[in-house]
């Protein structure tokens, strides 16, 4: 019966006990890969090198809520128990900050500065994170002119992604078709169970490791456990966004009045602009030297909630919260449709969890949506 | 040399001398220094001419007494551009919250002989006496921001202003909310960038020493805060510490003290 299951055919995954989870380890060194993993450090989990397997989390699970992130140690020995930290792959292919050449007048001269790059591994990806990154592929590799940093960082990734076997409060990835089982776009995938992993691979790339690994048979009632868990996981979900085709309505909405309550809360801080694995606005700017005679051009993280994000010379565009709000959420599930092809929205409910003031997403948007508002 | 270069004086009010260090602590270019400024009067650092007429003036420090009033009108006088550096200079720096207080009850209880002591009524930002040209926000100021101003200045361009909150800085080092993540009440998301998140860095709350945000939502922090334990009179006090005379602070704290929670009000 699992057998037949499309996921299970079009995945074939082999068992890997989690004693030889340090194997795969060592395989992947071998192979020249550093390795990054999840770490639990400053309360959270956070992506960080890892040498042996025995550095990642045992046991660890979050409680994200609006505003609020707590890990808690349970008794279990599973390692990939959370969901996510605030960050996913974004800050590993868009720098958060980077100097993107030097400038020198004497004698005058660009010198490109080219990331520093080597084939990496990344252990823990989850479904949400490699829909947006697919996102930011799109923003940043499409086109005649690819970013050439994103680019090499890109391309030095060996993406290892496992399911999520649980939902956290604040996740949502059910409603927008991105998870909670991996769905494409990684090297590697796994399934966490109780008594190690099922694995298998999703890419030629991925092929070179897993035909390095002994990997035993899959039992039938481990795959009927690998789909299970993500079923379960979506079915926990607690928060939904409406379809792509209803999100369209935000344009409809540009007056209403729910936008003023969410500015009474909104700080504009540019926290969920941060978190968000979609969101890729940058500012560029020069630092000279002193003496005038060198400078870095500098690329960082921007934000739609900063005043010069709409600064046209000394006009702000968008001067107050309001305006900066609806023009992020609009843009992120209505304009981005017809500017990506879908909705710029991945369901991790990081901009929920990591708002100051716990500001809901998809409360405000179906507040937004609300019928009998419509004002325009 | 075809141009003299530009004349350089710093000079200092009622301040802790902090941000003089900020220019003291410039590394290598304070070498270069030199060869791009002439440095008249740096009393800190050894030159000193405090009457000289110079191009560009830095001011450190507060009005608090009858003698800085004279004196910050003899360095307007003498200087084509006038920078105030750090919270005191641009905003009363943190003697001002004597501004909330009555000085003399405080002089009486502190000092034997008060009446030797001849002190204004308030501290004030130097921008309250004279026409000030640019401002550079910190508690103290940093070396970054120092380079960027002088070297804005000297090539003739419109200084950069750092805008956005603390939290984009905490986010772009990768730094975990305390605020989220510890439930810690952290005034980053009110507060200017510029330190380089030092605070949350360190695993504790933002003091909000780089003074106001372009968006200071005071309202909407008193809700959460005091979900997080932090009453209305404990947010106030967060806001009239270090930059409590900055607009935006002074009022926030105003309305916090008063009961109002209206920020348009």
């Amino acid at each position: 019966m699992n057998s037949q299951d499309p996921q299970v055919v079009s995945r074939r995954p082999g068992f890997l006990t989690r004693d030889a989870l340090q194997k795969f380890f060592i395989v992947l060194s071998q192979l020249g890969y550093q390795i990054l993993g999840p770490v639990v450090r400053d309360g959270a989990i956070q992506f960080d090198t890892l040498s042996t397997a025995d550095q990642l989390p045992r046991g660890v699970s979050n409680d994200q809520q609006p505003g609020h992130y707590r890990l808690e140690q349970g008794d279990n020995q599973r390692q990939f128990d959370w969901n996510h930290g605030p960050q996913g792959l974004k800050p590993l292919c868009f720098s958060p900050r980077e100097v993107l050449w030097t400038e020198q007048s004497k004698p005058p001269a660009f010198n490109p500065v080219p990331p520093s790059i080597e084939p990496t591994a990344v252990i823990g990806v989850r479904a949400c994170d490699l829909a947006a990154l697919a996102i930011q592929d799109r923003h940043f590799l499409s086109g005649s002119d690819p970013d050439p940093h994103y680019r090499q960082r890109r391309e030095s990734l060996l993406l290892i992604g496992v399911d999520c076997a649980r939902s956290a409060a604040t996740c949502f990835c059910a409603s927008t078709g991105d998870g909670p089982a991996l769905d494409g776009g990684y090297d590697i995938g796994m399934a966490e169970l109780d008594e190690g992993f099922l694995i298998w691979r999703e890419s030629d790339k991925g092929r070179t490791v897993i035909d390095q690994l002994d990997l035993l048979p899959a039992s039938d009632a481990q795959l009927e456990t690998m789909l299970q868990s993500t079923t379960q996981a979506s079915l926990a979900q607690q928060r939904s966004l409406p379809d792509s085709d209803e999100l369209l309505l935000l344009y409809k909405r540009l007056e209403h009045v729910h936008w003023d309550n969410v500015a009474e809360r909104c700080l504009s801080c540019g926290n969920c602009t941060a978190v968000c694995p979609t969101c890729f606005c940058y500012e560029a700017s020069h630092e000279m030297s002193l003496d005038g005679e060198t400078a870095q051009m500098i690329r960082q993280w921007d934000s739609c909630f900063s005043s010069t994000h709409s600064s046209m010379g000394q006009f702000q565009v968008r001067s107050t919260i309001k305006q900066r709000y609806r023009q992020w959420l609009t843009h992120k599930l209505a304009g981005w449709q017809s500017q990506q092809g879908r909705i710029g929205c991945i369901g991790c409910g990081r901009c929920i969890t990591w708002c100051p003031v716990g500001i809901d997403l998809t409360a405000e948007t179906v507040a937004v949506l609300e019928e009998g508002s419509l004002d325009v | 040399m075809s141009r003299q270069k530009p004349k350089l004086a710093v000079h200092k009010f009622s301040s802790c001398d902090g941000c003089q260090l900020a220019l003291l602590n410039l590394g290598e270019p304070l070498l270069q220094l030199p060869a791009l400024v002439d440095i008249v009067h740096f009393a800190e650092a050894g030159p000193s001419d405090p009457a000289a007429k110079v191009d560009i003036s830095l001011v450190e420090g507060s009005i608090s007494t009858p003698e800085d009033v004279q004196r910050i009108q003899q360095v307007r006088e003498n200087s084509e551009i006038l920078v105030t550096v750090g919270a005191c200079a641009t905003a009363g720096g943190v003697q001002a919250l004597a501004n909330f207080a009555n000085r003399n009850d405080w002089m009486s209880a502190v000092y034997t002989e008060p009446d030797q002591i001849e002190t204004l009524q308030t501290s004030n930002a130097i921008a309250d006496y004279v026409k000030v040209d640019w401002e550079l926000q910190g508690c103290p100021i940093n070396s970054r921001q120092v380079i960027g101003l002088l070297r804005d200045l000297l090539s003739g361009v419109r200084p950069r202003e750092e805008l956005q909150p603390v939290c984009m800085e905490c986010k772009r080092k990768g730094l975990i909310c305390t605020l989220v993540s510890l439930g810690e009440p952290c005034m980053g998301p009110v507060t200017r960038a510029g330190c380089g998140a030092l605070c949350p860095a360190a695993g504790r709350g933002c003091y909000g020493c780089y003074g106001p945000a372009e968006q200071v939502n005071d309202a909407s922090l008193l809700q959460r805060f005091s979900q997080l334990g932090l009453d209305r009179q404990a947010l106030a006090r967060r806001f009239h510490f270090i930059v409590n005379q900055a607009p935006a602070f002074k009022a926030a704290g105003e309305r916090l003290k008063g009961g109002s929670h209206d920020r348009n009000a």
